[in-house]
């Protein structure tokens, strides 16, 4: 199979709404696709020979599941097949090219001396019968789930071109029983994690680039304060001057912060060192100025305001300077996220009284509606900009929905017993 | 008072809160707080399976704030004007309505004679619109408050405008009787 010949069979796919997927796993979380490529490769992933850790989730099912919610993949049913090889010299390709497989990956768990792990896994090329790229992961047994996401990663790169995501994590504030947590998971949703709990509202979780922390606002003092939180649970105050503290959004470099002060006037944007130190102000208005996001080169702040009467997205120098109009189109345009590769703009637009995910690709000016519900908010993109995850609502309670930026695939993630609502996709970590 | 002498004012008021709020902006690192409702999901799960970045530990950090000082408030006498504390607006508005004035003015009166007193203006917003937009008009809101109570004569030092935006909205109104009361100013006093 060649590698180019699929990347241009993902570019020319048709919509096609015949692939609708739903799982739950032992998570928080479920999942439920809908959407997806026509043209999506047929890929097998052998069950790995895992007999150390048959307790645990097979690496396989965990990687098809992730290649499946890509929607660019057909994983194929392997239980027909009475040989399953975990080394590629095992692989009988006549067995496997009968099931129109174009690619296959096999693999094995051995337990090492020390007793961690040793993850071997191989790709294959099923018509050319060649080893398309291997790895070795030797890992702490509970590092099981995160090696099969970066297994689906390899595949996903090596078969797309792309880089894949399935590694990194989100964070979001789940809302269930008169409680607020901020919570993260792994981007299949599992291995949901609260970070701090309150019962005072958790809005506008934000990582910073090196996924190593989290800001927020927490209302915990009767009023929006910005705090900054390790993984590690070391908590600190970004943010506390009189009025409101809200909107937190990291430079790319991680050095600081854009953020939303009032005092005692209307919503401005001021940056702000990571540190809590150098506060400057971007936006001096007497209107409305709020949402600051950063563009990829850091050299502009975008932001909704209501300077115009509706609000609208405008961008400034993040030094400061006389700010632009970005939006036109729209009588309600709000919550800019800048694109991680940089070509687009995702916004909330109020679509005759639905408010909605949308997209501008900044070359063309063209906007896509790309969500259908009528209260959705909060995109936000994939490290690999192919995805946007967001809130919705669902039968009266919040979810996360993601819908692929092409607008083809799209899905739902549920967790039962709360509200779930203000998802952050978090950076690739390496 | 006329408009460019209550415009430098406010000026001053804001340019001095920047200055001390500036010496403020050293964070506070608070000790991470005792963990009240530590669920098993906080054991130790590392996030990377190769690399030596980001293998910490995630834990949970619970901030529940103190309950309160009890004893008698005049402030919250039913039976005082005082008590009342909510200020309604119409939909995607920031007017202050003259059926409110009463209120305010009792609110004044009392800010006026308790110079300690502080007052924090809560706006708030019903659901349409996204969380953090909805912050800001709610802001609008408290700022609409705080400029009743500077011309009845209160001091900016007295007032904080907050905005709690949508998020102690009730959820899921179905008519404007419900999506109304979400539309409002609360005046709360600093140590309630």
């Amino acid at each position: 199979m060649n590698r180019q010949i699929f990347k241009h069979a993902i570019r020319g796919v048709v919509f096609s709404a015949s692939l609708c997927i739903s799982f739950i796993a032992n998570a928080a979380l479920e999942i439920e696709i809908s959407g997806g490529s026509a043209q999506q490769l047929p890929v097998a992933i052998v069950p790995f020979a895992q007999v150390a850790t048959a307790d645990q989730e097979n690496i396989s099912t965990i990687v098809s599941a992730d290649l499946r919610r890509s929607g660019l993949f057909r994983v194929l049913e392997t239980g027909g097949v009475v040989n399953h090889p975990s080394d590629i010299m095992q692989i009988k390709y006549a067995e496997w090219a009968a099931l129109q497989a174009q690619a296959m990956a096999v693999g094995v768990v051995e337990t090492l001396p020390d007793n961690r792990l040793k993850v071997t896994f191989q790709l294959a090329d099923v018509l050319k019968q060649t080893q398309l790229t291997g790895m070795q992961y030797n890992i702490a047994p509970n590092q099981l789930r995160a090696t099969a996401h970066k297994i689906a990663d390899v595949i996903y790169q090596k078969l797309t071109g792309e880089v894949g995501i399935f590694a990194s994590r989100i964070a979001y504030i789940n809302k269930s029983n008169g409680r607020y947590a901020l919570r993260i998971a792994d981007a299949d949703g599992e291995n949901p994690l609260t970070m701090v709990s309150s019962k005072e509202p958790i809005i506008s979780p934000a990582w910073s680039p090196d996924g190593s922390k989290l800001a927020y606002v927490s209302f915990e003092k009767k009023k929006p304060i910005i705090f900054v939180q390790t993984l590690s649970g070391q908590r600190t105050v970004l943010a506390n001057f009189k009025g409101n503290n809200s909107a937190p959004s990291w430079a790319p470099d991680g050095s600081k912060l854009a953020i939303v002060l009032t005092y005692g006037a209307n919503s401005q944007v001021y940056t702000i060192n990571a540190d809590g130190s150098g506060l400057q102000q971007i936006t001096k208005s007497s209107a409305i100025d709020t949402e600051p996001t950063w563009s990829t080169d850091a050299k502009w702040i975008y932001f909704s305001s209501d300077r115009g009467g509706k609000p609208q997205i405008y961008k400034v120098s993040s030094s400061g300077g006389e700010p632009q109009r970005v939006t036109f189109e729209g009588a309600y345009n709000v919550s800019p996220r800048f694109s991680p590769d940089g070509k687009s703009l995702a916004m909330i637009r109020n679509d005759g009284g639905k408010f909605r995910v949308a997209l501008q690709n900044l070359a063309s000016g063209q906007v896509q509606i790309l969500s259908e519900g009528s209260q959705d908010e909060s995109p936000s993109f994939a490290p690999n900009s192919r995805i946007l995850l967001y809130a919705t609502r669902v039968g009266g309670h919040g979810a996360l929905a993601a819908v692929s930026a092409d607008g083809r695939v799209k899905q739902r993630l549920n967790e039962s017993g709360g509200d779930i609502r203000e998802p952050a996709w978090g950076p690739l970590l390496n | 008072m006329n408009k460019s002498t209550w415009n430098t004012k406010l000026l001053s008021g804001l340019a001095l809160a920047l200055l001390l709020s500036a010496c403020k902006s050293t964070p506070m690192v608070d000790k991470p707080a005792s963990v009240v409702d530590k669920s098993p999901a906080t054991a130790t799960k590392p996030a990377d399976a190769t690399s030596g970045a980001d293998t910490s530990a995630v834990k949970e950090v619970s901030i529940d704030g103190h309950a309160s000082a009890s004893g008698y408030n005049p402030l919250k006498d039913p039976s005082n004007i005082l008590s009342k504390r909510n200020i309604y607006f119409d939909f995607d508005s920031d007017a202050v309505k003259a059926e409110f004035r009463p209120m305010i003015e009792a609110h004044a009166k009392y800010l006026i004679t308790n110079g300690n007193a502080k007052v924090i203006l809560q706006g708030n917003t019903d659901e349409r619109g996204t969380r953090e937009y909805n912050l800001s008009l709610g802001q609008r809101r408290s700022v609409a408050v705080k400029k009743s109570l500077n011309l009845l004569g209160v001091q900016d030092k007295q007032i904080e405008t907050v905005s709690f935006g949508e998020e102690k909205a009730t959820e899921a109104c179905a008519d404007e009787a419900c999506a109304k009361m979400n539309r409002r100013v609360d005046i709360v006093y600093e140590n309630e």
